[in-house]
């Protein structure tokens, strides 16, 4: 997503800091500039995997970590100096659902002081309008809100949760009035793509600066949904262009991030900018992963941040070492003209599908495996969808847990 | 959705950056140095950019009191450029920036 302004700046959009707008030298622990040129840009925390909603196509792993394995807030806190220390710029708090944890004002509060962006990632449903202005006390900058559709009855259906349209509007309008910029963030998949319009309606009318219409990833949870979730090619090019039109009618409104389904693109993602090079992650237990989806490779071994110094990981850490770069690349990727724009893809997606992670891609169209992949999705995509497999801790399930609004 | 919403806000819409409008950073866009990595930064909403030295020039002008016209003259004379090809670039590029959520209207 990357793009070259017009003139005389380059931008890095985050798959996803001071406090002084001046330049004035940010609050100790400065960050170390030998480190710097390696550091990630961003971090991304789940803070928790608990969540009250059950969404079917959830990015955290299937094996969800259970509360009692958590990092303590002294554990984060330190998290979050040594990432500035390291040179992260922007954090990106999520979960789960982050405002599960009671600690998240601390934890914030750390985060600012040390000079990192912070990015909340949240459903909404569980937060408070006193907490809100508390996280904006203690210096957060941006709120990432998630809708499951327009359509009331339908996103209860989806994240198995009743009444949440109406409180993520009065969420939307919490965040605009405390002055902080908003992203709406939609998962789509073909249960919800015939509203991306809507959506985008949606966004403008909440004062949302910025609007994702972020087609589903078919990793853990929904892989095993696939066939519930996967749109039609048809019904994917009608919402490519529907983005299209809304960019052109909200130019200077909104900022529209598409994130297209790699089953109909003809060359891989460059997942998470390409592995180990501009994005960590940390479980709620605190295991540093190169991605949120990295601990599907079984082939990996991953560090914990409560035994090794987060700079050792980023830097030595065997998983990641195992990908970063373009040497571990076996053909057709060793002598792609590309292989340093979408670094072979998404590692993930290729042990899933061809149990080794060093393989291509099967998204991209020089993968052995493409045109059989593709078919997957095709006759997924026109098949009568199967029942959703909701997001549990403990294991799938059939049937939604039963939650209301308190 | 009636029921539950805000009071409605006007329907935003698209500022064109013109001689005489005056710009300002907003609070949640960062422009900071970032000492690790030798450069200025833009930190915004899930985005970082990456202004060359005279963008980092402009946008240090941007005080929310002098408008692009201004700024243009002093880049003119500080730099011995023509008035007429400066203010063309960096209008350009704050139009750019405004489109990108970066600057607003003072």
């Amino acid at each position: 997503m990357n793009e070259i302004a017009p003139t005389h700046v380059t931008e890095t959009a985050m798959p996803a800091c001071a406090r002084t707008a001046d330049g004035k030298p940010i609050a100790d622990p400065g960050p170390d500039p030998a480190l710097c040129a390696r550091a990630p840009i961003g971090m991304l925390c789940e803070l928790t995997h608990r969540c009250p909603l059950q969404c079917p196509y959830c990015s955290n792993p299937v094996e969800l970590e259970r509360a009692n394995t958590e990092l303590t807030t002294a554990e984060w806190q330190d998290v979050m100096r040594q990432a500035a220390r390291l040179g992260v710029l922007q954090i990106h708090l999520s979960g789960g659902e982050p405002t599960a944890r009671k600690d998240l004002e601390d934890i914030v509060k750390v985060a600012a002081e040390v000079g990192l962006y912070t990015n909340l990632i949240t459903a909404g449903v569980t937060l408070t309008r006193e907490r809100l202005t508390k996280l904006v006390e203690v210096g957060l900058d941006h709120v990432q809100l998630s809708v499951q559709d327009v359509d009331a009855e339908n996103a209860d259906r989806i994240a198995a949760y009743k009444g949440g349209m109406a409180k993520k509007i009065q969420v939307a309008g919490w965040v605009r009035e405390a002055g902080l910029p908003l992203t709406i963030n939609c998962p789509i998949h073909r249960q919800n793509i015939h509203n991306v319009p809507r959506m985008i309606d949606f966004a403008v009318e909440m004062g949302a600066g910025r609007v994702e219409i972020a087609h589903v990833q078919y990793y853990a949870w929904a892989l095993m949904n696939r066939a519930a979730l996967m749109p039609t090619k048809e019904a994917f090019l009608v919402a490519a262009k529907q983005v299209e039109e809304a960019r052109e009618k909200y130019k200077g409104v909104i900022v529209i991030d598409a994130i297209v389904p790699d089953y109909y693109a003809k060359f891989p993602k460059p997942c998470m900018g390409g592995w180990a090079r501009g994005i960590v992650n940390i479980t709620p237990s605190g295991r540093v992963l190169p991605c949120h989806a990295a601990e599907s490779i079984k082939t990996l071994k991953f560090d914990n941040i409560k035994d090794k110094p987060l700079a050792d990981i980023w830097l030595s850490g065997e998983a990641f070492e195992a990908y970063r770069g373009t040497s571990w690349m076996k053909e057709p990727c060793r002598s792609c003209p590309r292989k340093e724009v979408d670094y072979g893809g998404c590692r993930c997606q290729a042990f899933a599908l061809t149990g080794d992670a060093a393989n291509t891609d099967p998204a991209c169209s020089l993968s052995p495996l493409h045109a059989q992949w593709q078919a997957v999705a095709e006759v997924e995509s026109h098949s009568e969808p199967p029942e959703f497999t909701f997001r549990r801790v403990g294991g799938a399930a059939k049937k939604p847990e039963t939650h209301n609004v308190s | 959705m009636s029921e539950t919403s805000e009071p409605p806000r006007s329907a935003p819409t698209r500022l064109i950056v013109a001689g005489e409008t005056v710009l300002a950073i907003p609070r949640h866009i960062k422009l900071r140095h970032d000492p690790g990595r030798g450069r200025w930064i833009i930190l915004a909403p899930e985005r970082v950019f990456n202004p060359d030295e005279t963008a980092v020039e402009v946008l240090k002008l941007l005080d929310g009191q002098r408008s692009v016209n201004a700024i243009a003259e002093t880049l003119s004379q500080t730099y011995q450029a023509p008035l007429d090809v400066v203010t063309n670039d960096i209008l350009a590029m704050l139009q750019d920036l405004t489109d990108k959520g970066v600057l607003v209207k003072a």
